[in-house]
């Protein structure tokens, strides 16, 4: 009977013990926020652009996380943005979309500086802060920092922003993948006579 | 001295006899020279000249941006004619700005000076290298006062003087320990005295008897304090680490700096250029180049920085069926896109090409798992399993296997039996990498602002609601106010209008209200008008494009 008295007592003893280092540790390591959403979040591309129907990449990491929006919708990340979520979350891949848009060569706007009439509207429009100008002064986009969401062409009145293609220069160049195309070439031995 | 051995390594046909037989010539002027302004690893130069100006040889053109940066000079006397962008020679075969200089055939000199080594600062003396344009010839054009900052609490014990010139066909570092060996000795002792080296190894490979005989005479004459040391010739000595592990036994990780090992590297031609840099007050404006392959007569020219290729090749009288010009050697070299890029700090060696020169290259078959790159690779790299990965695009594992640590020497396709082009995968790997971290950066930057210019927005909201709650609360006390004063003149006859404080008080929440609206209205007015006259200027714009354009 002492024995069994014993068990128990060693038995609960471990268990208040081990909970109590549970509940501490739980305390102690307990992660701020959702990790999830920060990977997916660190994958998307930043543009800000809301061509996913979120008010930005974070809410539709936020989305993805909870199952409430697939991983094809984002067309700046492209192809390779949805292998990478396909990879992190273990879901299948799928093309990208169409409905969402079409993946395109990064881009930046360009205000016609000719034509801009100082009206701010795609200041507030700009959800980078990359473009500079005042009330009834001229406008100019910072192209280092514009993501080329497109987000300002649209409020614009005078229609004077439009989207440039970025040129590769000497320190963006990339190195071309060596032809790919692999195939064991058959050659003749011996001379081929024709069979008569 | 005791040697050491690198693992690997090949040992092509050298093929440097063909242009060591003639002595340096010096290249005629020509009309037009392109010094591009980026010539250096590090920030892009700034134009210190505009278009018109008259410039003298030696005359800075460029200046250094930043401290990992290298001023550009100009080649010769003349008047600026562009500044703008022209192809440089580059596996992209991409334009870059360049200062064009038409020549005015006198090649004056700008007032020379010799530098006061003995009361100068060791920062003095490297900023006085940096706007000499001094950097490092062998081909990494890395900015030479950078790597004579020895990090704090670190000891150079051996500096080394890069004097290996491993690959086949260029011979240009081979002529100048000739012909000047006792500038190449003051040089090296130079860099050893300002890096307070505890011994100065100058590493020549032992196919190059006449430089190694010319630099030991040189160092017996001036009694300097360096070492010649004769390497056996395996390539790619010349590399630094291979140079390094050869002459010390050392092993330099690719993510370690030599100098956390106690070592430095400079190529001969680079301590030679700073000497004359300090001792004649003569900048980095002329280079030596092989010209070899297809040629009438391959020798060593001394080369003004910016010279045209072609220009260059039509004195080496090309044979007709030459087609384009390789720069650098065979093993590590490119092809030039245009002949019209011009010779660059960096530009060793021009081989011109030729059908039959070098056999073209195999066609392209699997790989058959035989592991000769890895025997050959001397950085201990597995080649075959960084070609599969980045044949797969599969850029993650390529960093476990140290993708970083190749020098692109191309030991590895020298030796692939199914004619891998093996570099050129990892070159791909590598920009591939870098563009994602370039990107990774930049999301991240927009992330920040995006973040920031929310957390602003809530700020301003917060802030406005804060500011109506105060009027409110502030309109609601002045009423109050009002309301205790005014009732009792008011009370007697409340069927009466009050004429002396009524209309004051109902004319003041009609503006109020009124306002907005006007305000409203005033400015759909102003934008209507402003699309009007934007559409006006538009159409002014495509009608001068219509008539312009024919």
């Amino acid at each position: 009977m002492d024995n069994i008295l014993y068990a128990i007592g060693v038995m609960a003893l471990g268990g208040i013990v081990l909970g109590a280092l549970l509940g501490y540790a739980s305390t102690r390591f307990k992660v701020e926020g959702d990790p999830l959403v920060d990977k997916i979040d660190s994958i998307l591309p930043q543009t800000q652009c809301g061509q996913c129907g979120f008010p930005g990449c974070r809410p539709y990491a936020e989305a993805i996380a909870k199952d409430e929006a697939d991983i094809n919708q984002c067309p700046p990340g492209g192809d390779e943005n949805i292998h990478k979520l396909a990879e992190l979350l273990g879901k299948e891949y799928k093309p990208l979309s169409a409905e969402h848009g079409v993946e395109k060569p990064k881009q930046v706007a360009l205000i016609d500086e000719k034509i801009c009439i100082g009206c701010t509207l795609c200041i507030q429009a700009c959800p980078v802060d990359a473009i500079v100008g005042a009330a009834k002064q001229m406008h100019t986009i910072v192209a280092d920092l514009c993501t080329g969401c497109e987000l300002c062409i649209p409020p614009c009145p005078v229609e004077c922003i439009s989207m440039i293609t970025v040129d590769a220069t000497l320190d963006t160049w990339k190195w071309q993948k060596p032809g790919t195309k692999r195939v064991i070439p058959i050659m003749p031995v011996a001379p081929t006579t024709q069979a008569a | 001295m005791k040697l050491f051995s690198f693992k690997g390594g090949v040992k092509p046909n050298p093929n440097k006899s063909v242009s060591t037989a003639l002595p340096i010539a010096q290249a005629p002027l020509v009309g037009r020279y392109i010094v591009p302004l980026h010539q250096s690893v590090g920030g892009t130069p700034r134009p210190i000249v505009s278009v018109g100006d008259y410039v003298l040889k030696g005359q800075r053109i460029g200046e250094a941006d930043g401290w990992v940066s290298a001023a550009v000079h100009a080649p010769t006397s003349g008047t600026v004619v562009e500044i703008g962008p022209h192809i440089i020679p580059h596996p992209s075969g991409l334009p870059t700005d360049c200062v064009v200089i038409e020549a005015d055939g006198r090649d004056t000199w700008i007032e020379r000076t010799p530098f006061d080594i003995d009361h100068a600062s060791p920062d003095a003396i490297r900023e006085y290298l940096r706007d000499m344009g001094i950097v490092g010839m062998g081909g990494a054009v890395f900015p030479s006062h950078v790597k004579l900052a020895v990090p704090k609490g670190k000891h150079i014990e051996q500096l080394i003087i890069n004097g290996a010139e491993c690959e086949p066909f260029i011979s240009c570092d081979d002529r100048l320990m000739r012909e000047q060996a006792e500038e190449v000795i003051l040089g090296s002792a130079l860099f050893g005295q300002l890096v307070h080296a505890g011994q100065v190894l100058i590493g020549v490979e032992d196919n190059k008897p006449e430089a190694i005989a010319a630099l030991k005479a040189a160092q017996e004459k001036l009694d300097a304090p360096v070492a010649v040391i004769t390497v056996p010739t395996i390539y790619p000595t010349g590399g630094a680490k291979e140079l390094i592990r050869v002459l010390t036994g050392k092993e330099v990780p690719g993510s370690k700096r030599a100098t956390d090992f106690g070592v430095q590297v400079f190529n001969v031609a680079t301590v030679q250029s700073a000497w004359r840099a300090i001792t004649y007050g003569e900048p980095l404006i002329s280079r030596i180049v092989t010209i070899s392959g297809a040629v009438g007569e391959s020798r060593n020219w001394s080369v003004p920085i910016g010279m045209p290729i072609a220009d260059l090749v039509a004195l080496a009288q090309p044979k007709p069926e030459s087609d384009g010009v390789i720069m650098g050697g065979p093993m590590m070299g490119f092809k030039v896109s245009t002949n019209a890029a011009p010779v660059i700090k960096s530009t060793n060696s021009l081989i011109v090409n030729a059908p039959g020169l070098f056999p073209p290259k195999p066609q392209e078959l699997p790989c058959i798992r035989c592991g000769a790159c890895a025997t050959a690779c001397p950085q201990e790299l597995q080649p075959f399993e960084l070609y599969w990965w980045s044949r797969a695009n599969k850029f993650e594992p390529l960093e476990k296997y140290k993708l970083f640590d190749c020098i692109e020497c191309g030991c590895c396709d020298y030796v692939c039996p199914s004619h891998i082009p093996l570099v050129n995968y990892f070159r791909f790997s590598k920009s591939e990498i870098q563009a994602a971290q370039r990107e990774k950066q930049l999301a991240d930057a927009a992330r920040d602002r995006f973040e920031f210019r929310e957390a602003r927005a809530e700020r301003e909201k917060r802030e406005k609601a804060e500011r109506l709650a105060k009027a409110n609360a502030a309109r609601q006390a002045a009423e109050a106010a009002a309301a205790a004063s005014t009732p009792t003149p008011a009370k007697p006859d409340e069927g009466v209008p009050d004429l002396s404080s009524h209309p004051n008080q109902a004319s003041t929440p009609i503006a109020v209200d009124n306002h907005p609206v006007l305000d409203a209205s005033a400015k759909q007015a102003a934008i209507a008008a402003a699309v009007e006259r934007a559409r006006l200027k538009r159409e002014q714009h495509a009608d001068k494009a219509g008539s312009t354009a024919p």
